[in-house]
């Protein structure tokens, strides 16, 4: 007899109702036949870029949907004591249900800062689910709560449980998150992008907390990502959803060595991880379609490589992968017209980029034992209370003697942890924070430091290029007026910003001249990032920083951004400064990289030296974290 | 009034041009700029057709415009010219025009008929009779006098009654006739004014567009509707107004009607221009405290802290106070009472205003506070775009919403506030129209006997109808506009 899974989902389809302007109710499909099953014991990962439907399959799986969501058809199949007779969650009353979650299936989410309650000690929100579900008595419950944190690799569990969110770092909150959700003693449990908010090193090692536990009681867990690696290195089984569907699924080794579905190649040729230094990433045209927006018939045909015209006619069929590729008994699932033909683009054509200009053996920017510290207080009156409540003690550099020179038309990758002073030292080189010590110099001349008077017009040779692509843009002004606002602040010849100029801006960076009058609402976030990219560009620096420019990006508009910055390098010389703490980036993109830790740099070499053969033992603790596939 | 002696008025008189009538049509202009803007820009237009998409906002927009319209009608002000003297021989005059003391509007003007109504003293909406009994003599037919409590006939009102008692059937007879004379020459008016704007959009746009776009049909059907019952409205008031009073009379006689449309100007002035005191102060200083940190923002926060530490009514009833005694000292400054009412007014305006500019000010501080942080700021910074250039092009364009929210939530407060002002006699002068001053009347009415109870019902109506309409659109500015809220549509 098989074993029966814990959870069935059988063709769930969902749809959002829209009130029309003239009353009537229109539906736009959100999920599709979305089918799998969840055994104890295995981690099964949602993979897909943002928009695709993850999120939205695991609250409906909880029924926590928004108000205009519409179940269209399906069931969701979850075992019960009787194995013949499995309850189906779109058909129990509300009731159960909240007995069902937290109990039988719970929840991790992704940002640990906001869900959990800053008003409750985490003892209490633990103990309370505890009540809720299992009944047990004062006593029992706290000393259950003392073994959850135990258990969750919380350092001292009794002071964790009297302490308030807010006291707790990043990690341990999100430690605290999965002690919450064990609370009940699920046999499922969500994980909604549980380690997206996190460092390389917390990742890697909630990543293990939540699979020692998954085995120690059995769970199931669907675990929801948009990141291959994590796949790759911690996951039995994946399916691959594209626009509301799930395009492929199967053993990990199964679809991430040999992927079936044009859609799943392509996430895979377009990681950095993969490609080798020099050529270009493969670039998968378009972005994931908006919700409403979807073809009719294949969805992935407009984006793909190898569409055929019936691609763009008829719905594609499963198709099951058969032959030497199958292993074991999970069977290797698609949804493709052209599944096993062999004509397939199997190796997509790399482009060479066009060989680097030589180096000039000035530098181009130079960092000398830079030290930041934030001021306690810039005040008008000393702030009579602070003594009260603990005076403070002389502010500890954030920013600590860190040396950095960098070349024209090299790229240096700062890498290391959050809150290390990665974006400090960025913001120091940019002039928007004072120094404390330390001399930077710009193409030999001073810019900041102790007694410096930097030259005029020093601002145009370093520029940045922000993280969030929605943040970077001043909403409320078209894009010429974004791209002219540099060169006009500097009072750069006219010239520089005429309407043609912004053009051939525009068209550099891969965007059509049209956008120039139009708002940045107006642009998906890759786009957005072409855009930030060509205002640094306007005034032509010779520095360009990057502070984690496609970290909140798509994994296929990673490499679109990417590629764009390396062919940009290789036409004017630009030194960057490469902000990140992605390593597959860091790899592909950079000459040298530096690791910063707690505000010093702690090593610097190579790419070659510091990933071949690291010496620091940071650095070391840094690099075995990173995911990989292998 | 025929139309040609309306203009020959108009023509002849003196224009006045009070102090807040200059302000509140400034503010109009500013306005009409405003939906200039909007109309041209795409991304404006598309904002405001979400707040027009709500029934109720485009229902309260067409209720306040109403009230706009009558306040700005009575924002014309002008003295009459008196009939010239005879110069002793007979014949007029005519070397010297000389003014009249009284200052009208253009909406006294046209609702002379209300205005000049006078009757004794109290009478109930639609009442024929005075609502407190009277001692009349009557002689009886035996020659013996006695001395009856009767209400008496009213003077203005039930004109078309003959003389005496009025039966019921012909009281009622005459009201419903009156009504339904009222509505059907309200829908005249109005399909005649729909016709008209019909013909003259299609002159503007050219004969292809003659039928008009449907792109906001929701906005368009429920603003016609409300026009079309604003109309109805009117004509029923209108056709009533002619032989009634449709809400009574006060103390002295005085139309209600008449007096509680004469207090819209006044609660639109008191709403909009104490606003153009607090902008000024909190915008400045709450983006200033906001984005220099530091020793500004302590100083900034420090002032207002202090001032809002003060309970603002004192501080009001100090300065209203201290005005009217300097304006009792120099009587000499106006030529006229209503230029008078007007100064104190203003005085009123400017106190408001200095009194609650900290609730913005705090809130953009806070704005200000994280939007440095953005990085489209820091981007401009890093080109060296001065801090000036930053919070005019950046900051300011960003919080615009927020202001534009804080405005029209601060008119109702505003509205209400001079309603207790004028209760505890520290509000408008009172030879003005006000809803405070009318509902302060109202105080002693309730304790009469009979009771006199609509000049409170009368303005307490008009006052909660503009306020909510406010409230409303208020709302819809928010749900629409403010960039917090976007996040969970």
């Amino acid at each position: 007899m098989t074993v029966q899974p814990l959870l069935k989902v059988r063709d769930l389809s969902l749809a959002f109702a829209r009130q029309g302007m003239d009353g009537t109710t229109t539906l736009t499909d959100a999920l599709s036949n979305i089918h799998f099953d969840l055994h104890a014991g295995e981690t099964l990962a949602l993979l897909g870029e943002s928009g695709c439907g993850k999120s939205l399959t695991s609250l409906a799986l909880m029924r926590l949907l928004p108000p205009n969501a519409r179940y269209q058809s399906g069931r969701l199949l979850l075992a019960s004591d009787d194995p013949r007779r499995p309850e189906d969650l779109m058909r129990v009353s509300e009731t159960r249900m909240r007995e069902i979650r937290g109990r039988r299936m719970a929840m991790i989410f992704q940002e640990p800062a906001t869900s959990l309650n800053p008003v409750m000690r985490i003892g209490e929100q633990i103990a309370e689910v505890i009540r809720l579900h299992r009944g047990l008595d004062t006593q029992a419950t706290q000393r259950e709560v003392r073994i959850l944190l135990d258990q969750v690799g919380l350092p001292d569990p009794d002071k964790a449980a009297t302490a308030y969110p807010f006291e707790l770092s990043g990690g341990m909150k999100q430690r605290a998150m999965i002690a919450m959700a064990l609370a009940g003693d699920p046999q499922i449990l969500l994980a909604d992008e549980p380690t997206t908010a996190l460092d390389v090193t917390l990742q890697a090692q909630i990543l293990d907390l939540i699979r020692t536990l998954q085995q120690a009681r059995q769970m199931g867990v669907l675990l929801i990502t948009h990141d291959l690696a994590v796949v790759a290195s911690r996951a039995d089984r994946v399916a691959v959803m594209y626009a509301g569907q799930i395009v492929e699924s199967g053993a990990v080794s199964d679809v991430l060595h040999h992927p079936a579905h044009p859609y799943t190649r392509a996430l895979l040729a377009a990681l950095p991880e993969r490609a080798t230094r020099g050529q270009n990433l493969f670039q998968l045209p378009g972005r994931v379609p908006s919700l409403g927006q979807w073809p009719m018939a294949c969805r992935f045909a407009p984006r793909c490589a190898d569409q055929e015209p019936h691609c763009l006619l008829e719905s594609p069929p499963q198709v099951i992968i058969p032959g030497e590729f199958c292993s074991g008994p999970v069977e290797h699932q698609v949804l493709c017209w052209r599944a096993g033909d062999e004509a397939m683009t199997s190796h997509h054509e790399f482009m060479a980029v066009p060989a680097r200009p030589p180096h000039e053996a000035s530098k181009v920017l130079d960092i000398r034992d830079l030290q930041v510290t934030y001021a306690p207080g810039n005040r008008l009156w000393p702030w009579p209370f602070s003594r009260w409540f603990g005076a403070k003690s002389p502010a500890r550099p954030v920013v600590d003697g860190v040396s950095l020179t960098l070349n024209p038309g090299e790229t240096l990758a700062l890498v290391g942890e959050s809150g290390c002073g990665k974006t400090t030292t960025a913001r120091a080189v940019l002039g928007l924070q004072a120094l404390s010590g330390g001399q930077i110099s710009l193409q030999g001349m001073p810019i900041a430091g102790q007694g410096v008077r930097p030259p005029t017009g020093w601002r145009r040779n370093v520029q940045m290029v922000f993280q969030d692509p929605f943040a970077s843009l001043d909403p409320r002004q078209r894009i010429r007026a974004i791209l002219a606002e540099g060169p006009r602040a500097l009072g750069l010849a006219p010239e520089i910003y005429s309407e043609a100029a912004l053009c051939a801006l525009l068209e550099r960076v891969g965007l059509a001249a049209d956008a120039l009058d139009r708002f940045p609402h107006e642009f998906s976030g890759g786009q957005r990032q072409r855009i930030a990219i060509a205002r640094a560009l306007a005034v032509n620096p010779a520095v360009l920083i990057c502070d984690e420019p496609t970290s909140a990006l798509d994994v296929s508009v990673q490499a679109q951004i990417l590629n764009l910055l390396r062919d940009l390098q290789a036409q004017t010389g630009m030194a960057y400064l490469f902000i990140t703490h992605n390593f597959g980036v860091v790899r592909y993109l950079a000459d040298h990289v530096a690791v910063m830790q707690a505000g010093r740099i702690v090593e610097q070499g190579t790419v070659q030296q510091i990933f071949d053969d690291p010496q620091d033992a940071y650095t070391q603790s840094l690099l075995v974290s990173v995911p990989v596939i292998r | 009034m025929d139309p040609i002696e309306f203009l020959h008025i108009l023509r002849n008189s003196l224009w006045v041009c009070l102090v807040t009538d200059a302000l509140l049509w400034l503010l109009f202009m500013a306005f009409l700029i405003g939906l200039g803007v909007i109309l041209r820009s795409p991304l404006q237009r598309e904002v405001w057709r979400n707040v027009f998409q709500q029934r109720l906002a485009v229902v309260s927009a067409v209720i306040l415009a109403v009230a706009a319209s009558f306040a700005l009608l009575d924002s014309i002000h002008f003295r009459q010219p008196l009939p010239a003297l005879s110069n002793g021989a007979g014949a007029p005059d005519t070397s010297q025009v000389r003014y009249a003391v009284e200052v009208n509007s253009v909406l006294d003007l046209v609702l002379t008929g209300l205005r000049d109504g006078y009757e004794k003293t109290y009478s109930a909406p639609l009442a024929v009779h005075l609502s407190a009994l009277e001692p009349i003599t009557v002689t009886l037919p035996d020659g013996s006098v006695e001395v009856r409590r009767e209400a008496l006939r009213l003077k203005v009102a039930g004109q078309a009654f003959a003389p005496g008692a009025v039966s019921d059937v012909d009281y009622w007879r005459d009201v419903v006739s009156r009504v339904a004379v009222g509505i059907l020459g309200g829908l005249a008016a109005y399909a005649g004014c729909v016709f008209v704007c019909l013909a003259l959009l299609a002159l503007i746009r050219g004969k292809h567009s003659a039928v008009v776009s449907r792109r906001h049909p929701v906005a368009r059907r429920w603003a016609m509707l409300t026009l079309g019952v604003v109309f109805v409205i009117t004509g029923v008031f209108a056709s009533l107004s002619l032989n009634f009073h449709v809400f009574g009379t006060d103390k002295v006689g005085q139309d209600v009607l008449y007096q509680v449309l004469k207090s819209l100007r006044t609660a639109l002035i008191i709403g909009l221009v104490p606003t153009l005191v607090t902008l000024p102060i909190g915008v400045i200083l709450g983006l200033a405290a906001g984005y220099f940190r530091g020793k500004v923002d302590d100083v900034i926060q420090y002032v207002y802290t202090t001032v809002s530490a003060i309970p603002g009514v004192l501080l009001i009833a100090a300065a209203v106070l201290s005005i009217q005694v300097m304006l009792d000292n120099h009587p000499e400054w106006f030529g006229t009472a209503v230029e008078r009412g007007d100064v104190r007014l203003l005085a009123l305006c400017i106190i408001l205003g200095m009194t609650s500019w900290t609730g913005i000010a705090r809130l953009l501080r806070g704005e200000s506070l994280k939007m440095r942080e953005y990085e489209y700021v820091q981007a401009a910074r890093a080109f060296g775009v001065s801090a000036g250039r930053i919070l005019l092009r950046h900051i300011l364009p960003n919080v615009f919403p927020i202001i534009l929210i804080t405005m029209v939530m601060e008119f109702s407060t505003l509205v209400l506030a001079e309603a207790v002002l004028s209760y505890i006699g520290i509000g408008v002068d009172p030879t003005m129209f006000s809803f405070g001053l009318m509902i302060n009347n109202a105080r002693m009415e309730l304790s009469r006997e009979p009771v006199v109870w609509w000049t409170l019902t009368a303005a307490f109506m008009f006052m909660v109808v503009l306020v909510l309409a406010a409230n409303i659109l208020a709302d819809a500015v928010r749900d629409a506009l403010d960039p917090r809220s976007e996040r969970q549509s």
